[in-house]
């Protein structure tokens, strides 16, 4: 069978909603598509553990404490399942590990803004997970298998971490002056960043519409973007807050908010490097590699020690 | 000149911004194995795949597997084994593997029409 | 001044919370994923163990003394480090990966001694906790006795480094094995561990993990009683660096809901 049927049928089979497993035929940019995006997303979620690390050892009541490590534990796991269903289009972990030290491999540009107060757990339960949420529950039903059932195991067990975040940002509104303060200012820093992770506006593009017809991707950004701010906006009051935009406000006749224009150019600037912890964040991923290297020598030279006298004290 | 305006995904930033797109570079120095879980979520049911894992040895295996996948007493049973040494049907060969059996519907029990007044089969 | 039982119970309290905060300081930063989620679970399960016995304390202190209003957080981010009872062991600084594991297997050993005799103990509430307890500490042991024998047993390096994590931490072991004056009364009492019955265990397991890890036990550890001991309250300098850090919200803000 030449290339160009092998595609027609594999763009049939996409098309009937049967999922690409990993030793089917597939396209190589399809592959390639593939590996880009699960590998920064499990970058997103390695490098996302940093942040909220951050205040692990701060958090103020034992209930907090479980919770928030058991979180960012979670997002180490998120991490483990997303590089396994890469690893099945045939690159390896520390291979992308490679990438991501590098800085060749991009992942959220969220994960480069500082967590500077307890109330920025909240803020990021709150919307960066919401945000991640809502693109995530489309990409339980991508089209390739490894990666949809990553997801799936993904978003039920993210369910709890936007819910710990709110109810985070809850108690502070409760609070005292310096509490309500406190979620206000994180609300404040986290929303623009947050509503950018969308990633940029709809302009149709050659690439875009590959992904959409390839099923990597079911909504567009936009469309995820006005979902989440419609529902945020409504969740903010309950919170007795309110969100940086003096633009935000309800348009009867669109059905949705309208909201004011993203500083895109910050985006870019945070995505190519120029972010605030961007260097931070990659150093401390490098030197958790480095100094782990003895680590996992040893573990792989006692293994194979082991297995030699097993197999001495077979023969 | 053909202007391309770039829609872009969650997760994908884009090949033009330097995404990860090319897996040449260098090869991995002994990086552990790769290891396929199964878990047992409760007695009587079979052991399903869950994903896999990388460990040093069998034994961390099973842990890793017991630290990573069953966190919320997702398993009462684990099995791993190292992703090498499975072996798969191939998935070229699918229609001669598996469409023979497509005509063998009196396989199936529904199959046969019996008179309803055949209770219990 | 609290009763012999209350301050055994912030003992094992201390002892579960402090080892628990140095383990979760690891997350985001382990040698390999899985490894780093492994360390996440074994901080869980200290952080867990710590709020049963706090809450445990917590009661007991506000029966005796209902003006007290004690709480798991009160006793966890409102005591100062001379009121802490936890071993010298749960407060040392990680180090490496070496120092890590050996830190918390010569721990987790202990511990799991002390659990084992406490399912037995006067006090059922005790009994109760440790019985939940033990089951996660038994997996403690599996996983850091496992490690020692990796690094001992692995590359040249890693021996070394272990030997050097040794040369740290081993002065320490002789401290978990000190008494607080009331020890006696609550033995005779049959509440608290014996410690010299958990010594015993003690020393035979590392004796049987460190043949494994093809690495020479010391001699035991001396810890005159000029040197203090966390039992009663007399620290290293670490602790009070992990209570700046821990209680830090609590003290800036005082009186809030979290």
């Amino acid at each position: 069978m030449n290339t160009i049927d092998l595609e027609k049928q594999f763009q049939d089979k996409i098309d009937r909603e049967i999922r690409i497993e990993p030793r089917d035929w597939m396209p190589e940019k399809y592959r390639q598509t593939l590996i880009r995006q699960i590998s920064q997303h499990a970058h997103s979620e390695i490098v996302g553990m940093l942040p909220e690390g951050n205040w692990i050892t701060r958090a103020p009541s034992l209930r907090r404490k479980a919770i928030l490590l058991a979180k960012v534990q979670d997002e180490g796991g998120h991490g483990l399942y997303l590089y396994s269903a890469a690893e099945t289009l045939g690159i390896t972990r520390d291979q992308m590990y490679e990438q991501l030290h590098s800085g060749k491999a991009k992942y959220s540009s969220i994960f480069n803004y500082p967590t500077l107060t307890w109330a920025d757990m909240g803020a990021i339960g709150w919307l960066v997970d919401g945000a991640a949420i809502m693109n995530q529950v489309p990409l339980c039903r991508a089209s390739y298998g490894p990666y949809a059932r990553a997801m799936v195991r993904i978003c039920k067990e993210e369910s709890f971490h936007q819910r710990q975040g709110f109810e985070l940002l809850l108690s502070l509104s409760k609070g005292n002056e310096a509490q309500r303060k406190m979620c206000q200012d994180a609300i404040n820093r986290w929303w623009w960043p947050s509503i950018m992770m969308f990633g940029p506006t709809d302009d149709a593009s050659p690439n875009s519409e590959q992904s959409m017809r390839w099923k990597i991707k079911r909504f567009s950004n936009d469309e995820l973007r006005q979902k989440f701010v419609d529902m945020i906006a409504e969740q903010v009051k309950i919170l007795g807050m309110t969100l940086p935009d003096p633009d935000l406000k309800w348009n009867e006749a669109r059905g949705h908010y309208d909201f004011g224009a993203i500083n895109w150019e910050e985006f870019w600037q945070v995505i190519s490097g120029n972010g605030p912890c961007n260097k931070q964040r990659l150093d401390t991923r490098r030197k958790a590699w480095e100094d782990g290297a003895w680590v996992r020598e040893a573990a792989a030279a006692h293994a194979a020690k082991k297995a030699a006298r097993a197999q001495q004290h077979a023969a | 000149m053909k202007q391309y305006i770039r829609k872009y995904f969650y997760g994908d930033y884009g090949e033009g911004r330097n995404g990860a797109a090319d897996i040449s570079t260098g090869q991995a120095k002994q990086e552990w194995p790769l290891w396929e879980v199964f878990i047992r979520s409760r007695q009587g049911l079979d052991h399903k795949h869950v994903g896999s894992l990388h460990a040093a040895d069998a034994q961390m295996a099973i842990e890793n597997a017991r630290d990573v996948y069953t966190r919320r007493m997702e398993g009462v049973s684990i099995w791993v084994v190292e992703s090498k040494h499975i072996h798969a049907s191939n998935p070229d060969e699918a229609e001669s593997f598996y469409d023979p059996a497509n005509d063998k519907v009196y396989r199936h029990p529904t199959f046969y029409d019996l008179p309803d007044a055949v209770k219990h089969m | 001044m609290y009763s012999p039982l209350i301050r055994y119970t912030l003992h094992l309290a201390d002892n579960a919370l402090i080892m628990g905060h140095r383990c979760s300081e690891w997350c985001g930063h382990g040698p390999v994923l899985e490894q780093d989620i492994a360390l996440a679970n074994l901080a869980l399960d200290y952080v867990g163990t710590a709020r049963n016995f706090y809450q445990y304390a917590a009661e007991m202190i506000n029966a005796a003394d209902p003006a007290q209003k004690a709480t798991e957080d009160s006793l966890a981010y409102l005591r100062d480090a001379g009121d802490f009872y936890n071993n010298h062991i749960a407060e040392l600084p990680n180090g490496d990966w070496a120092q890590t594991t050996l830190k918390e297997f010569f721990f987790s050993v202990y511990l799991q001694a002390v659990y084992r005799q406490l399912l037995n103990s006067a006090d059922t509430q005790l009994a109760a906790i440790a019985e939940k307890a033990l089951k996660e500490i038994d997996y403690h042991v599996r996983w850091s006795s496992e490690w020692v024998v990796r690094l001992g047993d692995g590359t040249e390096e890693s021996k070394e480094r272990l030997l050097k994590a040794l040369d740290e931490v081993w002065l320490h072991t002789g401290e978990l094995f000190a008494s607080d004056d009331h020890d006696a009364q609550l033995i005779q009492e049959n509440i608290a561990a014996d410690l010299q019955l958990v010594y015993t265990h003690w020393r035979t397991t590392v004796e049987k993990v460190f043949e494994e890890a093809t690495i020479a036990v010391p001699a035991p550890a001396k810890t005159a009683a000029w040197m203090g001991n966390g039992r009663k309250g007399i620290h290293t300098e670490h602790l009070g660096y992990i209570l700046a850090e821990m209680q830090y919200l609590q003290r800036a803000y005082p009186g809030c809901e979290w």
